[in-house]
Order: structure tokens, then C-alpha cells, then sequence
């Protein structure tokens, strides 16, 4: 099998040079033959993985012990190296060391074959496997990072002790982390902040002409960076040798699938276009809206008008229930006109805005709804917005409020703070739906806001089917609370029987999530 | 007609803070050198940043400075926001010491935070659980800067107490006086930017670059409008005369020509236009020492 690769050293044992440590970033490709079953194992684990690790990103802070315990668990049950040599009581049966090691390498490079072809799928992949990085090079033992560090060629200067001693305060008082003793005791990196972002980004570190002065026990954030520069540039490398994968009709249907997998339902596509009238959106707005579009609706429907995010978070979210362009138009309009705007502004500053985002403008791209995960955690509101999620961008003391004026029981209200104190904001929302609703149990696990739409209908509805025909191969028709579901496939008819069951198990798996 | 968007000259002083506070980041922490301040012919001000090694950032550099001059975070759904904890950042004290200069002319003064009622109970909602002791106090004190003293003995008297995080008279200070960024203008590079010089539509005020020398004397209601420019353009020039018999000799397009270029030194424009011109000027003898260096380097001579 051939894999896209750069050299190759013509050392004798280049696999065990590069399994000698645990943790890699993924600089050689493996070269060795494979059975087509290892093949598929592997890149199906590792998805498992990256998802897992997706998940918890979101629900627990990166990093703390609830995150770190799951996660341990996770590469357990999936077989991937973790706790290096700390825990090496060889286990009587399973997989050791070496063969995790090396799962781990090939694992990584298939996936980057199925997830370099678009910007968003590299996106993911990326921050995917940065965080995944990040938590096992903090779990190495300081010797394995120093090692870590030389055999990477990651060399910056450090500073003098004069110069520590001079700024000793500014040290100290830069980060959490930082005291007298590390000052004293650590050396410390003079690196261009460019090189730090992340650091800098969240005023972690001392910031002084360009340079940041980072102790050697926070050289992680650097080393991250680096991670993610090189996987950028080898995913985009990596596209160019595509055709020649695609080629390989073993490797196809498996490659798109993984590349879809992830995916949740995005509602791009338009169903009850026009089944939904302008009338009609005040009372959804209270009965089947989620709080962060009912709290948008209500600003718009007040000040006769939103911001950009505003506009664009709620704009979307009304074409995924339905709207039409015409509608939406003249909804915007109507609303906007009651304000300071009239009727010619609202033509030239604010329609071209609302065709853009049906695709109508521009490079003609017809954005989908935002999903819960990117309300969350891109775009974040500043002054005059109302445009975010309201369990993560409101004051809770204000959340409390607004809960309290839409008739939400004190104890169902005390139930979500709690959720939210836990930055577990999406089961907040869906404890907001049970309660709204009167219902027990929500039945789905909330990842976007037309979906709270579509299950609010149906509940309301009475259980009346709203028609959801996805035309990708792995949406279900219904979603039950067992497991098990029947996803009718498309690339079926050449498909090893292995292939077929491997990828339901993996179906069942995403639903669950 | 009034725009409630309009300025005061009392709210200006926000944005000498924030030019102060901006300049000193840029240039002692990110090490840029070359900045160049305009007036947005309405209530703001952009910042220019153009050394080279700004023009090369990646987005994400971009980003990561956007954010790192950050400290005012939430929409209308937040009461709070700015929350500072320990240890403080080099970089707040600093923006810290600037907004301390200004804070009493400004808030207290100007803007009567302490003095009406609805300002005051603002105030003090960002601030519940000393609330209720101030409220009390309030009651006796009336003149503001007492009120401010009041706020700032409760904080040191919580600092010493409680565990860390207490600060919120700085937070206080923050929230109203820091300025807030248009992070989405500095993050991308595609998002469009409105150019020096050109007239703004609401106020008709030429978007003039401004000279930090003359900073705390800059005011925005003495700004050149584009009316003003065409009216001094209308003016008979002096000395028309003695010019015309001066140029009988030259080409008749070269004339014209030279009279174009000069006539912006006969508006208002003409001081901030040789303001830009120094600042041009500046980037010409720093990449002119850029490439002797270099040259140097490579022995090219």
C-alpha cells in the first residue's frame, strides 16, 4: 500500500526509532503492509476517539479530572497508548505497548486521508487531534517532555538570570502558575509571541516587545502550536495525493464514510419551505423556539432591530424551520421599519445581507443553521448583542430572571443553574425543553437549535410525523430510545459484509452520543 | 435632528484612554513601532498598526492580539463584564494606571456615575453581596468622589478577607472606562476598512490621522467637514497675482498641476496631512536601515 511520503529514512528499523516513545507528531508515515481489516479497525477506533474527545471538550473543562478520567477510560477500551510506563504491568492479554504505539501512528495518517479534502473537515481533524495532544503530552512525565522536546528540534534561548531577576514581579504576576521559587528554580524561554498564541491570546504569560517569557513547565503551549502548524501543512499536502487514494475502490467507501460520520444533521436543506407563515412566529417563538432564538426574537421584536451576529444567528436558524426568502425578507423588513430604519436603508443596507445568507449573493454559499457547538463557543456577544447561547453568555442572576418571566418552576430553574455552574449548557437547554414542554425526558440529545425546533413540533404536534428525509446515507428515520437503527446505505452493493457491520456499529455509536 | 449615537465632548475622554492604553500595549508589549491613530469622523478611533511583522501575521496572530486587548466581554445579557482574579496581568495594572488618571474627571465628574440614582444602583448591581452596606452608606454621603472613596475601602476590606478575586472597584473602573474593540475589523483580512481621510457619512467629519503629541487637546467637534474643506477650497487664493506672472514661463499642465497639489495646504487639512507625511517618513528611514543592515549581512554594496 502505498501512502503519501515525504522520506524515507533508510535507517533499518525506522518503525521502532519511532515507536521508541509514546507520544509523536506524526512527522513519518508508516510504511509497512496492512490487512484491509487492521485498516478499517483502526480508523474506525480513532474516530471513536477524536468523537469522545469532541464531546467531552464541551461538556467538562479541558484537561480537569472528570475530562481526564473519561478520557483515560476511552483509550482503554480502544486500545491506544495512555499512562506510558507508569502502568506497565504487561496485562495478560490484549494489545502491548509497541502494537498501541503503532495503531496510534497509522490510525492518525488514515484519518488524515479521509479529512484533508475540505477546510472543515481539516478544521475539525485538527482541533481534534491538538486537543487530543495536548492531554497526552501533559500526562508524560517531565523527563519524557525534555525528551520530547530534543528529539522535535524545538530549540529557543533562554534568558539570563540578570534579566529573570529584573523581571521577577512581572513574572510572578503573569500567571497563576508562576512564583518566586519558579522563577528562581526554572529556566525560562524568550519565544516570539507568534509562536505562543494561545498563551498570549488568554494573557497567560508575560508579554514584553514582541516576546513572551514562558517557564519551562508551560513549554506545552508551544509545543501544541507547533503540533497544529505541522498537521495544517501536511493535511493540505496531504489533499494533493488524493486521487491517487481514490483510486484504490478497497479504500473509497470507506474513506467517505468516516468523513461523513461526524457530521451531525446540519438542516441545510430546506423541508416546509413556506409551511411555516409569518403570523405564525411570535407564539413558535414562546411554544417551540430554544431560549437563545426566543431571546433573539424578543430583542428584534423590541428594538426593531439586531446586530450582525444577531442577524446572522437568527437569521439562519429561520430559514433551517422553513422561511422562504421572500418571507424572510419581508419579516426583516417589516421589523426593521418600525425602528429607526425606512424603507430604502433597509433595501440597501440590510436585504443584501438576508439574500446573502439564502445564497443568492456573493459566492453564492447557502449557509447552513448554526449548531449548538459553534453558538457556543464561536462568535461570543459583546456590547449590544443578545446574539449567543443564554446558558453560557448570560449572567445567571439575569438567566434566572428571564426563566422566571417564562413561568419555568423554581425547582426546574435551580435544576439548569446547577447544569449551567457545570458549563453543561446543552443539557440545560434540553432540561429547558423538558420543563417548557411538560415532558419527562427530552428522548434526544440536543446538538442544534432547529432541532429543539423539529422535537418541540413533534411533541406539540402530537407525535405527527414532520416529514425528515435526509438524502446522507446515515441519518435515521426516527430516532428511538433503544439502540439500533437501520440506516439504508448507498456504496452497499460491492461492500465486504465486514465493512457494512463495522459501519453500523459506528452509526449506532454517534447516535448514542 | 439629535442622534442618540452622537457625541458629547464629555465622552471623548473614553477615547484618549483608549488610545493611551492601545499605544502603550502595541508598542512595549507586541514591540510595534510604526502606529498611526485616526479619528473615525464620528465617536471612534482606528489604529493603523503597519510594521512589517504586523502585515505578515497569520489570522490567528491576529486574533490571538485582538484578544489579548480584551477586557471588556458580554453582550446585553451580561451585567458584568469584566472579572479580574489573581494574579493581576502586567498588562491590566498598566491599562489599570492609565484608566486611574482619568477615572475621577470622567466618571465621577462628568458622568455622575455616583451622583443620579439610576447611575448609582448601575453601579452598585455589579456589586451584590456589598450592595445592601453601601446602599446604607449612600444615604449619608452624597458627593461622589466620597461615594468612590466609600467603594474603594470596601474593596481593600474585602481583599484582605476574603479569598482571592476581590477587585471590584478595578472592575468597576474597567467597565466603564476601558474601551471596546471592533475584534472582528482586526481579526480577518478581508473585512473592509475605512481609509484616513475619507468623510464620514453621518457627520460629514474627514477622518483625520491624529497627532499624539497634541492628544489631550484633540477635539473631535474641531475636526475639518468636508463642507468646511470645500468652502476654504472656494476662497480666493492670497497672492493669486504675483503667482500667475511667476508661471507664465512654465508649461500650462504643470501649473495646474502644482496649484492641485497645493491647494489641500490651503484647508485645514494641511496639518494633518503633514502629520501623515512624518509618519511615512518614519517607515521610510526604518526599512531604509532594514535593507543597509541587510545589505550588509550580504555584503552587497
Amino acid at each position: 500500500m502505498q501512502f503519501p511520503s515525504r522520506r524515507r529514512k533508510q535507517t533499518s528499523n525506522p518503525q521502532t526509532e519511532l515507536y521508541a516513545h509514546p507520544l509523536q507528531f506524526y512527522g513519518e508515515p508508516p510504511l509497512e503492509n496492512m490487512s484491509l481489516a487492521e485498516f478499517e479497525t483502526f480508523a474506525v477506533d480513532r474516530l471513536k476517539l477524536l468523537k469522545t474527545v469532541e464531546n467531552l471538550g464541551v461538556s467538562y473543562v479541558k484537561l480537569s479530572e472528570p475530562y481526564a478520567k473519561k478520557l483515560e477510560s476511552e483509550f482503554k477500551n480502544l486500545s491506544f497508548p495512555y499512562r506510558p510506563e507508569a502502568d506497565d504491568r504487561k496485562t495478560q492479554s490484549g494489545p502491548n505497548e509497541y502494537d498501541k504505539r503503532r495503531k496510534d501512528h497509522i490510525s492518525h495518517f488514515i484519518l488524515r486521508l479521509a479529512y484533508c479534502q475540505t477546510e472543515d473537515l481539516r478544521r475539525w481533524f485538527i482541533q481534534q487531534e491538538v486537543d487530543l495532544f495536548r492531554y497526552r503530552f501533559n500526562d508524560l512525565p517531565a523527563k519524557q517532555k525534555l525528551e520530547f522536546l530534543h528529539r522535535n528540534n524545538l530549540q529557543y534561548d533562554t534568558i539570563s538570570v540578570e534579566e529573570k531577576k529584573s523581571l521577577l514581579d512581572k513574572l510572578v504576576n503573569s500567571s497563576y502558575a508562576v512564583s518566586g521559587i519558579t522563577v528562581e528554580d526554572q529556566d525560562f524561554y524568550k519565544v516570539p509571541f507568534q509562536d505562543a498564541l494561545d498563551l498570549v491570546r488568554t494573557r497567560k504569560v508575560y508579554l514584553k516587545a514582541g516576546y513572551v517569557y514562558i517557564p519551562h513547565q508551560d513549554i506545552v503551549t508551544i509545543v501544541l502550536n507547533d503540533f497544529r502548524t505541522r498537521l495544517s501543512k501536511a493535511l493540505a499536502l496531504t489533499a494533493r495525493s488524493l486521487p491517487a487514494v481514490h483510486s484504490d475502490e478497497r479504500l473509497q467507501p470507506l474513506l467517505n464514510h468516516l468523513s461523513h460520520a461526524y457530521v451531525g444533521q446540519d438542516y441545510s436543506i430546506q423541508k416546509n419551505v413556506g409551511k411555516i407563515s409569518l403570523e405564525q412566529i411570535d407564539s413558535l417563538s414562546g411554544k417551540s423556539f430554544p431560549l437563545c432564538m426566543r431571546q433573539l426574537h424578543q430583542s428584534l421584536r423590541e428594538n426593531h432591530h439586531l446586530r450582525h451576529g444577531g442577524r446572522m444567528q437568527y437569521g439562519l436558524f429561520l430559514k433551517g424551520i422553513g422561511l422562504s426568502l421572500e418571507q424572510a425578507l419581508q419579516f426583516w423588513r417589516s421589523e426593521f421599519i418600525r425602528g429607526k430604519v425606512d424603507a430604502d436603508k433597509f433595501d440597501k443596507a440590510y436585504a443584501y445581507g438576508i439574500r446573502h445568507m439564502f445564497g443568492k449573493e456573493g459566492k453564492r454559499a447557502d449557509y447552513t443553521p448554526y449548531s449548538c457547538m459553534k453558538v457556543i463557543l464561536s462568535n461570543a456577544p459583546s456590547q449590544g448583542d443578545h446574539h449567543g447561547c443564554p446558558f453560557r453568555h448570560s449572567d445567571p442572576e439575569l438567566l434566572k430572571q428571564k426563566l422566571q418571566f417564562y413561568k419555568v418552576s423554581p425547582s426546574g430553574i435551580s435544576q439548569i443553574l446547577e447544569l449551567v455552574k457545570g458549563m453543561h449548557y446543552q443539557l440545560a437547554c434540553q432540561k429547558y425543553f423538558e420543563l417548557t414542554h411538560n415532558i419527562e425526558d427530552a428522548n434526544f440529545s440536543l446538538n442544534h437549535p432547529n432541532q429543539y425546533f423539529i422535537e418541540s413540533q413533534r411533541v406539540l404536534g402530537g407525535g405527527k410525523d414532520i416529514k425528515r428525509e435526509m438524502d446522507a446515507p446515515q441519518r435515521p428515520q426516527e430516532i428511538t430510545a433503544a439502540k439500533g437503527n437501520n440506516a439504508p446505505r448507498e456504496a452497499a452493493t460491492n461492500d465486504p459484509q465486514g465493512l457494512a457491520d463495522m459501519t453500523e456499529d459506528l452509526d449506532s455509536f454517534f447516535q448514542d452520543a | 435632528m439629535l442622534d442618540a449615537a452622537d457625541i458629547c465632548s464629555k465622552c471623548w475622554t473614553l477615547m484618549t484612554i483608549a488610545i493611551r492604553i492601545l499605544d502603550r500595549a502595541l508598542r512595549e508589549d507586541f514591540g510595534f513601532q510604526h502606529l498611526l491613530w485616526v479619528y473615525s469622523g464620528r465617536r471612534g478611533v482606528h489604529c493603523w498598526v503597519c510594521d512589517e511583522a504586523a502585515r505578515k501575521l497569520s489570522v490567528a496572530a491576529r486574533s490571538a492580539v485582538a484578544e489579548y486587548l480584551s477586557l471588556v466581554k458580554g453582550g446585553e445579557e451580561m451585567m458584568k463584564k469584566v472579572v479580574l482574579s489573581d494574579p493581576i496581568h502586567p498588562f491590566i495594572r498598566e491599562s489599570l494606571t492609565v484608566v486611574e488618571r482619568y477615572f475621577p474627571r470622567y466618571a465621577l465628574q462628568d458622568q455622575d456615575i455616583l451622583g443620579r440614582k439610576e447611575s448609582v444602583d448601575k453601579v452598585l448591581a455589579l456589586r451584590l453581596h456589598v450592595r445592601k452596606e453601601l446602599q446604607q452608606d449612600f444615604q449619608n454621603e452624597k458627593k461622589p468622589e466620597s461615594r468612590w472613596k466609600l467603594i474603594r475601602e470596601q474593596a481593600l476590606r474585602k481583599q484582605s478577607t476574603a479569598k482571592k478575586g476581590q477587585h471590584f472597584e478595578k472592575e468597576i473602573m474597567l467597565q466603564y472606562c476601558y474601551p471596546r474593540l471592533d475584534v472582528n475589523v482586526s481579526k480577518g483580512v478581508n473585512h473592509l476598512l475605512k481609509s484616513p481621510f475619507s468623510v464620514h457619512p453621518k457627520t460629514g467629519r474627514i477622518s483625520v490621522p491624529i497627532d499624539l503629541k497634541e492628544l489631550d487637546t484633540f477635539d473631535p467637534f474641531a475636526v475639518p467637514t468636508i463642507s468646511l474643506i470645500c468652502e476654504e477650497l472656494d476662497r480666493p487664493r492670497e497672492g493669486d497675482e504675483e503667482e500667475k506672472s511667476a508661471e507664465t514661463n512654465e508649461n500650462e499642465k504643470d501649473t495646474a498641476e502644482r496649484r492641485k497639489i497645493r491647494d489641500y495646504k490651503r484647508t485645514s487639512l494641511a496639518k494633518y496631512v503633514k502629520h501623515l507625511d512624518q509618519f511615512l517618513d518614519g517607515m521610510a528611514r526604518s526599512w531604509k536601515g532594514h535593507l543597509l543592515r541587510k545589505s550588509d549581512l550580504q555584503k552587497e554594496f
